[in-house]
């Protein structure tokens, strides 16, 4: 028999999923299908640079179908809902797909309109987002305008994506205007609704003492309710204000829209509720889920989605010959932190070990959690990686899925 | 981890007084941590919100986030501050009797 498998969305997670499970199985073991809305592949680590005209929209963009193998059935298509209990997708085309195993890695979606007055007066003019292609690039006209004033940088609340851009972002702030030579008149300002920096202690207090070092005002504790863009002001919900001349914020994040069009399939904020291990659903054994679909508690970025594959490869492989599952995902991230003068940070951790200072990915490597040249060329070099190695399904030489303490050190230590 | 003492009771808290054994909470308890919160009188307002956070915590392990409280306690975020002015997240968590909140990364 023909095993169906059906991934809904063809961002990182989809299109590694697709590839990986081409060679997995052969056409006549199981058909592969992967639906998408549209045929834009954004590289999203590149929307980072797109403000400070370090990189252009056309050098992050190229078609989800390319990317994608032959011997995969590529759909365009909004999706309209999943039929739990049938194994069924309806989509809006009218076509429904009948599956064996459905992988949900369609990312999320930004709410910038669950926030009062966000999307009102003054957005797009004087309150920006960076988590969108356009948001990116009109930001930068934005920028290139600015002579001076306060800009404040915040994010309303988590998850979002990369919980460490924003941080990078106001890094690059620093930069750009010191570039300019004009750093003297711009305030930057750092809103959060954590308590510090950074959600993990160490990284916080590095990161923390990076801002200062750098002088960038830090808002804790700040729970955004109210974006005045008319105004120039954040009202947080405790009736706290924080003036700006530029805002950049980066808005509630949810699940696909169809997720929550889906009856069971996804939580409060439309994420699909997942074994953080296996990656199983914990709505349908055949259904699966990867990436910043999820629930489970890491972050939602690029490199969580990469380490996952391989272990969901495995899991889909189990579940279809009805062996248990084995594959157990640990939580691994891994991210670079840009901050601005050619340097960047490297941070690596998991489900139970937060960043670290040492050496990735072993005792002779990149620097953890220390500023430096070879972590800001890792992070240029990247870009290459993700088109020619982990869209396609190849292992990266060296790293491995799952974390390793090698080369690391607690403090003290 | 120390122990303090509510409603005669010894339980088991953490620096910040965030239970760690939500199973040694009773409503005489919020109601003292309350007083001390500087919340007087606990309205029925501010139960719904009390009982929908030990539910969630006992469903999945976390207590929600302010976000999740405004979208599926029947409560919303602007009643939340001015049910717990400080911050409806820690403050109800702590009456609550669960751990503190995990923020993911």
């Amino acid at each position: 028999m023909t095993h169906r498998i059906v991934i809904l969305g063809a961002g990182t997670g989809g299109t590694i999923m697709a590839n990986r499970l081409r060679k997995t199985y052969a056409e006549s073991e199981a058909s592969i299908t992967v639906v998408d809305r549209d045929d834009r592949h954004i590289y999203q680590p590149g929307l980072l640079f797109v403000p400070f005209g370090l990189t252009h929209p056309e050098d992050i963009v190229r078609p989800r179908k390319r990317q994608i193998h032959k011997g995969i059935d590529y759909h365009q298509s909004e999706i309209d809902r999943v039929d739990v209990e049938a194994d069924r997708v309806h989509l809006t085309d009218g076509t429904t797909l009948d599956y064996d195993v459905l992988i949900v890695a369609s990312g999320t979606d930004l709410l910038p309109q669950e926030t009062e007055g966000l999307t009102g007066p003054g957005w797009m003019e004087k309150v920006f987002t960076f988590y969108t292609l356009e948001g990116a690039a009109a930001l930068e006209a934005a920028l290139t305008r600015f002579d001076g004033g306060r800009i404040v940088v915040n994010f309303i609340d988590l998850p979002i994506k990369c919980p460490i851009a924003p941080l990078e972002f106001v890094f690059m702030t620093d930069w750009y205007f010191h570039e300019r030579g004009i750093r003297d008149r711009v305030d930057i300002t750092y809103v959060t609704p954590l308590d510090g920096a950074f959600t993990k202690p160490i990284a916080a207090q590095s990161l923390g003492d990076l801002m200062a070092e750098k002088h960038i005002e830090l808002v804790t504790e700040f729970n955004t309710g109210e974006v005045d863009g008319e105004g120039g002001r954040l009202v947080s919900y405790d009736e706290r204000e924080v003036p700006f001349d530029l805002a950049v914020i980066v808005p509630l994040h949810g699940g696909a829209s169809f997720v929550e069009r889906s009856p069971a399939l996804g939580d409060d904020l439309g994420f699909v509720p997942t074994d953080p291990h296996t990656l199983q659903s914990t709505v349908k054994p055949n259904i699966f889920a990867i990436g910043d679909a999820t629930n489970i508690p890491t972050s939602k970025a690029g490199s969580v989605t990469h380490f996952e594959a391989e272990i969901l490869q495995d899991n889909v492989r189990r579940f279809l010959a009805g062996e248990p599952l084995e594959g157990e995902y640990d939580g691994h991230a891994n991210c670079f932190i840009e901050t601005g003068f050619k340097k960047a940070l490297l941070i690596d951790f998991n489900y139970d070990t937060e960043p670290l200072e040492g050496h990735f990915p072993a005792q002779v490597g990149m620097p953890l959690l220390k500023e430096s040249r070879l972590n800001h060329l890792g992070k240029l070099m990247f870009q290459w990686f993700y088109w020619h190695s982990l869209l396609p399904g190849r292992d990266i030489p060296g790293i491995r899925p799952d974390m390793t303490m090698a080369g690391k050190h607690r403090p003290g230590e | 981890m120390s122990t303090k003492t509510l409603a005669g009771t010894p339980v088991d808290v953490n620096d910040e007084g965030f239970f760690e054994k939500p199973e040694q909470w009773t409503e005489e308890m919020a109601t003292e941590m309350a007083e001390e919160e500087g919340i007087d009188d606990l309205t029925p307002q501010h139960w719904q919100v009390i009982h929908f956070m030990r539910k969630e915590y006992d469903e999945k392990g976390t207590g929600p986030t302010v976000r999740v409280l405004g979208k599926s306690s029947g409560v919303s975020v602007k009643e939340l501050y001015q049910l717990f002015p400080k911050g409806p997240a820690k403050v109800a968590a702590r009456i609550a009797g669960i751990p503190k909140p995990r923020g993911c990364v």
